[in-house]
């Protein structure tokens, strides 16, 4: 069992647990996850490694509530149990090769990914220019944290009630367009946002990485339910990234994947048995 | 007088349209009546021949004998001095190839059900309890045993019984490599390997789940930080190997470790109730045609197809799996298409599978390994009507372990090197079971087990 330490709702659909896992918290890098299963009934979810305290033995997670599982958790308060938690998966975030500005663009609760990888340049001594957007001011996240290992922070929400009225890639755009050398870009959010940003940058021919999210069940490389086509390979998300070349990732064959399960998902959280779905 | 028996005494099951319903286990095991007449038709052989096929080599006659005289302890006794799993074993050893081909009953009729007698007195003294076993004086030396799969669970329990103090780091949440991940309830329930497993814990060894060795720590901290003096690695053949064929990531196309870790380790089949999904379609295709391949058909028919094809380019002479598994499939109604390749899976608009397309072999002359080289027929292309696709075309070792320690030799397929006593490259290091073998059997990653946990023992005695 793994103690749930702390715990802050950062949105009405976010929240953010410490969990008590010294092992994982000591070996844990940027870019790096964890799998999680809340009850003995439970299924595998990864989460994203959002920081970690070697010293009080912790890791950070930060989750959206979207179905079942990330629902159940949600409903956990700080000093409950869960009963699995392994790590860290991955392979851990490497640094650009090129010299140039480094851009990282986070959106929603892909903001949460993109942070430990920002303050991993950060650490290092390298400036980064962050670019976070949600729907509106209260899906926001992290801005306080993103802004202490950011050299500048760029705020956008779809309906204006905060910073840039607009998409992140609109401010990303400004970034391509005045020429200075870009080194690379971080793009972590849902789909939809890291496909049009790797859609953006592709014509500039300047190196995007991203941080896929495939359905997974073990994470160490055994069952291949997290198979992407990244080239011409097959590769498995959770021992070959999950950080990969965006502009060599299909991402059509990533969105038909990440629904295999929507019908069975609906269900499940009509069966909620923890009382978190509505 | 039972010696002139000529078959093996029946052992009951679940009949075929039954079953196909359920994951309850198929055959019910004998009675005590049945065991002990099963047991008169043993000879007693003074040289044995059954023993040299086992790779363990139990006292086969001895506790045979036993269970004629009813002596059910004394069997469970002779038994467990070679064999800490008869449960387990007695279920999934593909005896027809191993003890009970050399027995010399089986040159006149059938041999002697060997498993079956092996299964009836470990299920016995499961019944009765197992009682608390005597260990030794600590001897103050720590092993790590990487793995809970057959393979470490022996060597571990081994280690424990001679006084070292165990630590087992196991990557899943439960114990038990593919006896809990891959071979289905209906064939080994998974009750049977929990108590092996409370059995090795009670002998003081302690389990670590959710330790995935090569990431949450190295074999190399094992040593330096957690002060272990020896380890021994057992994580089996887990990393699957796909076709190559265009349309593999198709929704509906599964591996065969995730398309029974879903339903076994994960409970799929009793979804929603267990929170983990599974999808099967009308119509299933399973490429290969060994144990998992059979698992993966039957499984399919329980979680509720309604056609299932064995996809296998060779011919049903090379069928790799046990007799008897293959017997199972056909009469719940597991479909062969034999001598068929797969070359392509076809998919609809959204992505799913609707079909895989296939070709017509013939076999032609043996090869290195003695099995028939398949040829394609030309133009004989058809595509299978199916919508889920599993894939069972077998296992290689995970390379994280090989990968993270240092000095550690490996072969060209991913496996650990060792000797007949398990010892790898490295000082300190025992490696056994399939992550040496490659995809073997339960008796032999647990005879490896065995092997390694004696050499390990010699090896801390004279540090
Ligand atoms: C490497 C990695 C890192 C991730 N990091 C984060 C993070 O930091 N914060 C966060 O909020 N989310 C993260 N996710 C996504 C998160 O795992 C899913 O949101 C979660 O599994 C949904 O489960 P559910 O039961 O609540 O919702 P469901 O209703 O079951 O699923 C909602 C959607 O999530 C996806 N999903 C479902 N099951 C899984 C699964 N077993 N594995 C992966 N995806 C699944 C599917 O696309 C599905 O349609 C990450 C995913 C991966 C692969
Ligand atoms: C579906 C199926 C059906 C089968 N049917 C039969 C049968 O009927 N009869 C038979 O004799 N054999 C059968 N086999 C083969 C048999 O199960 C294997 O040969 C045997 O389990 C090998 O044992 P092992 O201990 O070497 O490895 P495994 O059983 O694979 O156990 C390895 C363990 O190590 C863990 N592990 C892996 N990597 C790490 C890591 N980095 N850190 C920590 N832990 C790790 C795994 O999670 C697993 O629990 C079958 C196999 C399958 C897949
Ligand atoms: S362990 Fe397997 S091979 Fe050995 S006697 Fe028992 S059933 Fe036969
Ligand atoms: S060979 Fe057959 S008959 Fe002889 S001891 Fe072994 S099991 Fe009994
Ligand atoms: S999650 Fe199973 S191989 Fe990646
Ligand atoms: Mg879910």
């Amino acid at each position: 069992m793994y103690k749930l330490v702390t715990k802050e709702v950062l949105s009405d659909v976010s929240k953010k647990f410490e969990v008590e896992a010294p092992l994982v918290a000591k070996k844990a890098q940027p870019g790096q996850f964890i799998i999680l299963r809340v009850d003995e009934q439970g299924e595998r979810v990864p989460l994203t490694i959002a920081d970690s305290d070697p010293e009080r033995g912790t890791i950070t997670i930060i989750f959206q509530e979207v179905g079942l599982t990330t629902k159940c958790l949600g409903q956990k308060e700080a000093g409950d149990y869960i009963a699995d938690f392994v790590g860290p998966l991955g392979k851990p975030m490497e640094f650009p090769e090129e010299p140039g500005r480094v851009i990282a663009v986070g959106g929603g609760v892909g903001i949460a990914p993109v942070y430990p990888k920002v303050k991993g340049f950060h650490k290092a001594g390298m400036d980064v220019t962050s670019i976070i957007g949600a729907r509106c001011k209260d899906l926001l996240i992290l801005e306080d944290e993103m802004r202490a290992v950011s050299k500048e922070l760029h705020v956008c929400t779809d309906d204006g009630s905060y910073g840039h009225h607009g998409f992140v890639s609109d401010i990303l755009q400004k970034y391509l367009d005045d020429g200075e050398p870009i080194a690379e870009i971080i793009a972590v959010g849902p789909l939809p946002m890291m496909r049009a940003i790797v859609n953006q940058t592709r014509p500039y021919g300047v190196k995007t990485v991203v941080s896929l999210n495939p359905v997974m069940v073990d994470g160490t490389g055994m069952c291949g339910a997290c198979r992407v086509t990244v080239g011409e390979e097959t590769k498995f998300t959770c021992v070959d990234g999950p950080v990969f070349d965006g502009h060599q990732v299909d991402f059509d064959e990533l969105v038909a994947r990440s629904r295999m399960y929507l019908d069975q998902e609906k269900k499940a959280l009509e069966n909620c048995r923890c009382g978190g779905a509505k | 007088m039972a010696h002139d028996i000529k078959k093996k005494h029946p052992m009951e099951e679940q009949n075929p349209q039954e079953r196909v319903k359920n994951f309850d286990e198929v055959p019910f095991g004998y009675d005590i009546d049945t065991a002990v007449a099963e047991a008169e038709r043993c000879l007693d052989c003074k040289k044995a021949p059954c023993r040299q096929g086992c790779p363990v080599e139990v006292n086969i006659p001895a506790f045979i004998m036993s269970i004629k005289d009813r002596k059910f302890e004394e069997s469970i006794a002779a038994m467990k001095a070679d064999n800490s799993l008869p449960a387990i074993c007695g279920r999934v050893c593909p005896q027809e190839s191993q003890c009970e081909s050399f027995c010399v009953r089986a040159k006149k009729g059938e041999p002697v059900g060997i498993g079956r007698l092996e299964r009836f007195i470990a299920d016995w003294q499961l019944k009765e309890g197992v009682e608390d076993p005597k260990l030794p004086e600590p001897t103050g030396k720590k092993v790590a045993v990487v793995g809970a799969g057959p393979a470490g669970l022996t060597c571990a329990g081994d280690l424990a019984k001679l006084g070292h103090d165990v630590t087992m780091y196991e990557a899943f949440h439960t114990p038990g490599g593919v006896l809990v991940y891959g071979i289905p309830e209906f064939r080994l329930p998974k009750e049977i390997v929990a108590k092996e497993v409370d059995y090795i814990q009670r002998l003081g060894v302690k389990l670590e789940t959710n330790m995935v060795i090569g990431k949450t720590i190295t074999v190399d901290e094992l040593f330096e930080e957690h002060g272990f003096d020896a380890v021994f690695i057992g994580t089996g053949a887990g990393l699957p190997t796909f076709l190559g064929i265009p349309g593999e990531n198709l929704l509906g196309v599964y591996s065969a470790n995730e398309f029974l870790t879903r339903t076994n380790l994960m409970k799929a089949y009793r979804f929603p109730e267990f929170d983990t999904p599974i999808h099967v379609g009308k119509n299933v295709a399973v490429v290969g045609a060994g144990n998992v391949a059979m698992d993966s058909a039957r499984t399919a028919l329980r979680l509720g197809a309604e056609n299932v094809y064995i996809v296998y380019r060779r011919s049903d002479k090379e069928m790799p799996a046990r007799l008897e598994e293959i017997h199972h499939a056909e009469e719940e109604g597991v479909q062969f298409r034999l001598l068929t390749n797969p070359i392509g899976i076809n998919g609809d608009d959204k992505g799913w599978v609707k079909g895989m397309e296939c070709m017509q072999m013939r076999l032609c002359e043996p090869d290195e390994s003695g099995r028939c080289r398949p040829e394609p027929i030309e133009d004989s292309n058809f595509v299978l009507d199916v919508d889920t696709v599993v894939v069972a075309v077998g296992q290689t070792p995970n390379p994280l372990v090989p990968q993270t320690t240092t000095g550690l030799k490996t072969g060209r397929k991913g496996t650990i090197d060792a000797d007949e006593f398990g010892k790898t490259s490295r000082e300190g290091v025992w490696a056994g079971g399939d992550i040496v073998t490659g995809a073997a059997t339960v008796i032999n990653a647990m005879g490896a087990g065995k092997m390694a946990a004696k050499n390990i023992d010699e090896y801390l005695k004279s540090k």
